[in-house]
């Protein structure tokens, strides 16, 4: 039951993209060739009010559904040349598919079937990551 | 945009293209939405979970996993959907994004007419550069993907994970990710990208 409340969560982000238009390869390609500054003002205001907001859910002491304190969890060592690497591999393929991760399911239920080829090439490249990953330096 | 108390107006005004401002308020509320629900915003451990149902934990112990912490994930990618099909269906502006006469001139110059290069006509993909009716269009969007999803894992997150979830909580690595997806896309964009056009 829980778990449907996530989904009611997820069906918000699946608009919110839409209409922000950041499923949008042009807004993307636009970005990146800084001709507007659509996306800039879109994640610019998400991580400035995203910053205020988890430092206001610290400072107060507020607690999570699950009666805990907020805390950062994932736990990634600092490491420059993985971070370089790795992002630019992902801007590669952000650039070309036009799509990171989250827009890629909303396209598809925007209709776009060619976004379940884009998942089909994620997939692979993740699996793929799950062989080699010893080899990488992290 | 004018806000108004009337529902039905409402959901006119919803389906004007969002200013970019409100946009990022509407994202930095699902940031509060998921911390509150005890739950780091994230979108590609998803693709970890996929290969998992797909059977990859037999050939890498990378995917040997218990699915049922990640079910709220798969559901959230699952709502994900939903609401793409929502904001398409009843929400959808009746015109085509409205990028800037920069950029389409420089499509323009690669021969492609915006919005047209999208067949919806939404401008949300360019079906004439990304489709399953030509090897090229094929090869881009799953080596594309193929990047996006490699990249991601390896970065340790994507655009939610790093750019949105990881900035908000100031990480260092996640700054330096982002500066890595910067790298990438100006170099795709500006270097390898036009031999594709």
């Amino acid at each position: 039951m829980k778990n449907i409340s996530f989904m009611a969560v997820g069906i918000l982000f699946g608009i919110i993209m839409t209409k922000s238009e950041a499923i949008s390869w042009f807004r993307i390609h636009e970005m990146f060739r800084f001709e507007s500054f659509h996306m800039y003002g879109i994640i610019g205001t998400a991580v400035i009010l995203g910053a205020t907001i988890i430092y206001l859910m610290k400072k107060s002491g507020m607690k999570t559904l699950a009666g805990k304190y907020v805390a950062y969890t994932k736990n990634i060592p600092l490491n420059w040349k993985r971070h370089i690497l790795a992002g630019s591999i992902f801007g590669l393929g952000w650039a070309v598919t036009g799509c990171c991760p989250g827009p890629i399911y909303v396209l598809i239920g925007n209709g776009y079937g060619i976004a379940l080829l884009i998942l089909a090439g994620a997939l692979l490249g993740t699996f793929v990551y799950g062989l080699i990953w010893k080899k990488l330096p992290h | 945009m004018e806000l108004t108390s009337n529902p039905m107006l409402m959901v006119d005004w919803l389906r004007q293209p969002w200013h970019w401002a409100f946009s990022g308020v509407m994202i930095s509320s699902l940031v509060f939405l998921m911390t509150w629900m005890g739950k780091s915003f994230g979108i590609s451990t998803t693709f970890n979970n996929l290969c998992t149902v797909a059977g990859a934990g037999r050939v890498s112990p990378f995917f040997k996993m218990d699915l049922k912490p990640h079910y709220w994930r798969l559901m959230f990618a699952g709502g994900a959907i939903i609401g793409g099909w929502i904001a398409s269906t009843f929400l959808s502006s009746p015109e085509a994004v409205a990028i800037s006469e920069e950029t389409i001139t420089s499509l323009e110059s690669y021969g492609y007419a915006y919005p047209e290069m999208d067949k919806t006509g939404a401008g949300f993909i360019p079906t004439a550069l990304l489709n399953f009716t030509s090897l090229k269009g094929i090869l881009l969007a799953i080596g594309g993907g193929f990047l996006v999803g490699f990249g991601a894992r390896y970065a340790g997150g994507c655009t939610s994970g790093h750019a949105i979830t990881g900035l908000s909580h100031l990480q260092l690595p996640s700054l330096i990710t982002v500066v890595g997806f910067f790298i990438g896309g100006l170099l795709m964009t500006h270097l390898i990208l036009p031999y594709f056009l």
